[in-house]
């Protein structure tokens, strides 16, 4: 199986504050991989690092994406090259309306493919489609990014987002939080719906819930900087089960 | 009003070219306008020129005071190219009204008058009589120059009833091959219940160094509407200096949209007078200011009657060294009850460089009234950046995308649809850097 991402010892540090203490991990074509964790262990962190934002200072350690060191890739090129990140908290852009920021972005993505641009009809006819795929709203698109959103719309517009671009590797942090059970069906179906054999997805989570939805091949539980136990699908229910203190005792060798 | 003691060598220099051409102006003009230049003149002479503006005046420009033959073809060189605009072109060169494509007033459908404010002025001596210099008051010493000076500009005349949806364009050419400055007057009067809009369109031509005081006066009677769009495109070495003054009686409304896309100094007066109930009055700006450029915009609305609305929105992107200044000020009188009155001024700084001066002023005298000011300065939101580089737009890119959705907020409030199209692209060309100021107009008239 091809190798996706490897990430290496990867450390990392906020103002002399280390948050990642030596991640390693190793993501393969058609898998996908939940990561668990309490808050404050270093989850979005991660997350927002393979994306390219400089929210840490890397200290130690690799990413290889694709064979490619990711370091040496801005966030523009990042997404380029496949990587999709679904944000926990979505940013609002007022004056930049969906359609044109979508535009925007899938011709950069074309661009880097030797792509000519979309032609106006078959942009609205992909747009079409994919709408119906994450079942979002059809005013959303002709409004600005996010702005007067609803939790619920807000995610389901990263999915929206990420069905346009077709990533490689997306990263979905936190894309359950604040939705209620239909919506996070939705969102889950619409991630189901996009996987391939050639891509891989990780799906960031606090709680088990979202797992129901989307199955995932292997089951990481990041504590305090390291990746402290990897497993199976039934990780997830066996922490939802005995809760985050039975990580922490683990760990903490009680 | 503060008198002067001390003359200035350049403000000698006006009074002296005045008495020089005293003769001259006043034989050309009506009575109602040579009332006014004798106030204008008195009154220069107790204001003066504001002693900040007054480098600005220092470099011998030549004063442009008749009307000359430009080497041009301008029949053949105005094709006005905004391919759906359907707008009645009209002209003034050096501050003069250009008669080449016909009278110097033409008679448009619906009785509406457009030409030559001098010849207005004679034609229409009951017109002038009434709104001529009734309200652009000499408070500053600059509109009281203009008040002596003032020969020619443009007299739009929309009679009672009359709608004229097609817009007016109006071309303010300057084009000589030495510095000059130039002082044209403009009389606005839309009657009772008539509607009609004007797009202003500032353009230099040629290189050299100009200076331009212009005056307009606006009045719009019950039930009017009026739309005024002022396009400034002109080149780092073009100052002016543009007052505004609108007379809004009950029940109209006026909406102006000043965008400055090039300048090197740029002075905006907008006086709004809502002197009837139900007058309704918003007021928006878009200044793009890189280089050494500086724009100011100063607003004075004066609430005089209850029941008025105004909106001001005025909107600032500075890059390099620039400077901007925002000065705004309402003014709701005691018994202005139930005013709405709103005021914005967003700016965003490029550089460190970069400088804005805003002070929005809210001054309140009546007890029931809905009022808000507010004035923001920033930097494009680092968090929405990384947002849009995450889905694959560069990040220059992205930056120009952000810098357009914040000046469409003001763009997006020009009516004429195809008018907005054209300046959406005027503005997003000049915010790559690739619109210049010289090549064409900034309408793309040439």
């Amino acid at each position: 199986m091809k190798s996706m991402l490897s990430i290496k010892d990867l450390r990392a540090s906020i103002e002399d504050k280390e948050i990642l203490k030596g991640i390693t991990l190793e993501v393969n074509e058609g898998e996908v991989h939940a990561i668990m964790g309490p808050n404050g262990s270093g989850k979005s962190t991660l997350a927002s690092l393979v994306a390219g934002k400089e929210l840490a200072d890397v200290t130690g350690g690799s990413i290889t994406y694709l064979g490619k060191n990711l370091f040496d890739l801005n966030p523009e090129e990042r997404s380029k090259a496949g990587i999709f990140l679904g944000f926990q908290y979505p940013i609002e852009i007022p004056g930049v309306t969906m359609v044109n920021f979508l535009k925007a972005a899938l011709n950069e993505h074309r661009k880097h493919k030797g792509l000519e641009p979309l032609s106006a009809k078959d942009f609205l006819k992909l747009l079409r489609e994919k709408k119906d795929l994450v079942e979002i709203d059809s005013k959303l698109t002709n409004r600005s990014v996010n702005a007067g959103f609803s939790g619920g719309e807000k995610k389901k517009n990263e999915i929206f987002q990420m069905a346009m671009l077709e990533p490689k590797l997306a990263i979905l942090d936190e894309t359950d939080s604040g939705l209620d059970i239909d919506a996070l069906k939705i969102v889950a179906n619409g991630v189901n719906k996009l996987k391939r054999k050639d891509n891989a997805t990780i799906v960031i989570t606090h709680y088990q819930r979202l797992l129901d939805y989307i199955i995932p091949d292997y089951v990481h539980v990041l504590f305090d900087g390291r990746i402290v136990k990897s497993g199976g699908k039934e990780l997830a229910l066996e922490l939802e089960k005995k809760g985050y203190e039975w990580i922490k005792n683990q760990v903490n060798g009680n | 009003m503060q008198n002067k003691t001390v003359i200035s060598d350049i403000e000698r220099e006006f009074i002296d070219l005045y008495k020089e051409n005293r003769s001259m102006f006043e034989a050309k003009a009506s009575a109602p306008v040579n009332m006014v230049r004798k106030s204008g003149i008195r009154d220069f002479e107790k204001l003066g020129i504001p002693t900040p503006l007054q480098p600005l005046f220092r470099n011998g420009y030549r004063k442009y005071l008749e009307p000359r033959k430009v080497e041009f073809d301008l029949a053949s060189v105005f094709q006005c190219d905004i391919p759906t605009l359907d707008a009645h072109l009209v002209l003034l060169v050096n501050g003069f009204f250009d008669k080449k494509n016909g009278n110097s007033l033409k008679e448009l459908p619906s009785g509406i008058i457009i030409g030559s404010l001098a010849s207005a002025s004679h034609k229409f001596p009951g017109l002038f009589e009434k709104h001529y210099g009734k309200y652009a008051s000499h408070k500053d010493g600059l509109v009281a120059l203009n008040s002596a000076f003032a020969q020619d500009g443009i007299f739009l005349y929309v009679p009672e009833g009359s709608v004229y949806k097609k817009p007016i364009q109006i071309v303010n050419l300057v084009m000589a091959k030495e510095d000059i400055m130039v002082q044209h007057r403009n009389l606005i009067i839309v009657e009772k219940n008539a509607e009609a809009g004007v797009i202003i369109c500032d353009h230099a031509m040629t290189p050299n160094k100009f200076l331009t005081n212009s005056v307009t006066e606006i009045y719009t009677a019950e039930n009017a509407s009026f739309d005024y769009v002022k396009v400034q495109n002109e080149h780092n070495n073009a100052v002016q200096f543009s007052h505004i003054f609108v007379n809004q009686e009950a029940n109209s409304s006026m909406t102006s949209n000043i965008m400055t896309l090039h300048g090197g100094v740029v002075r905006n007066n907008v006086n709004v007078l809502l002197n009837g109930e139900g007058a309704e009055n918003n007021s928006y700006g878009l200044y793009l200011v890189d280089r050494e450029q500086h724009v100011d915009n100063y607003t004075y609305i004066d609430h005089a009657k209850p029941n008025c609305f105004s909106n001001q929105l005025y909107k600032g992107v500075l890059d390099d060294s620039a400077t901007g200044a925002f000065n705004g000020r309402i003014l709701v009188r005691k018994d202005s009850q139930k005013t709405h009155a709103y005021q914005a001024n967003n700016n965003i700084l490029l550089t460190d460089d970069a400088k804005i001066y805003t002070k929005p002023q809210l001054e309140i005298y009546a007890d029931d009234v809905k009022c808000s000011h507010g004035a923001t300065v920033g930097q494009l939101d680092e968090e929405a950046l990384f947002y849009m580089r995450a889905r694959g737009i560069p990040e220059k890119e992205a930056r120009l995308i952000m810098m357009f959705a914040f000046a469409h907020e003001v763009i997006g409030n020009v009516k004429v649809e195809a008018l907005l199209k054209r300046i959406d692209e005027l503005v997003e060309k000049r915010l790559k850097g690739e619109l210049s100021p010289c090549d064409n107009c900034a309408m793309k008239c040439y």
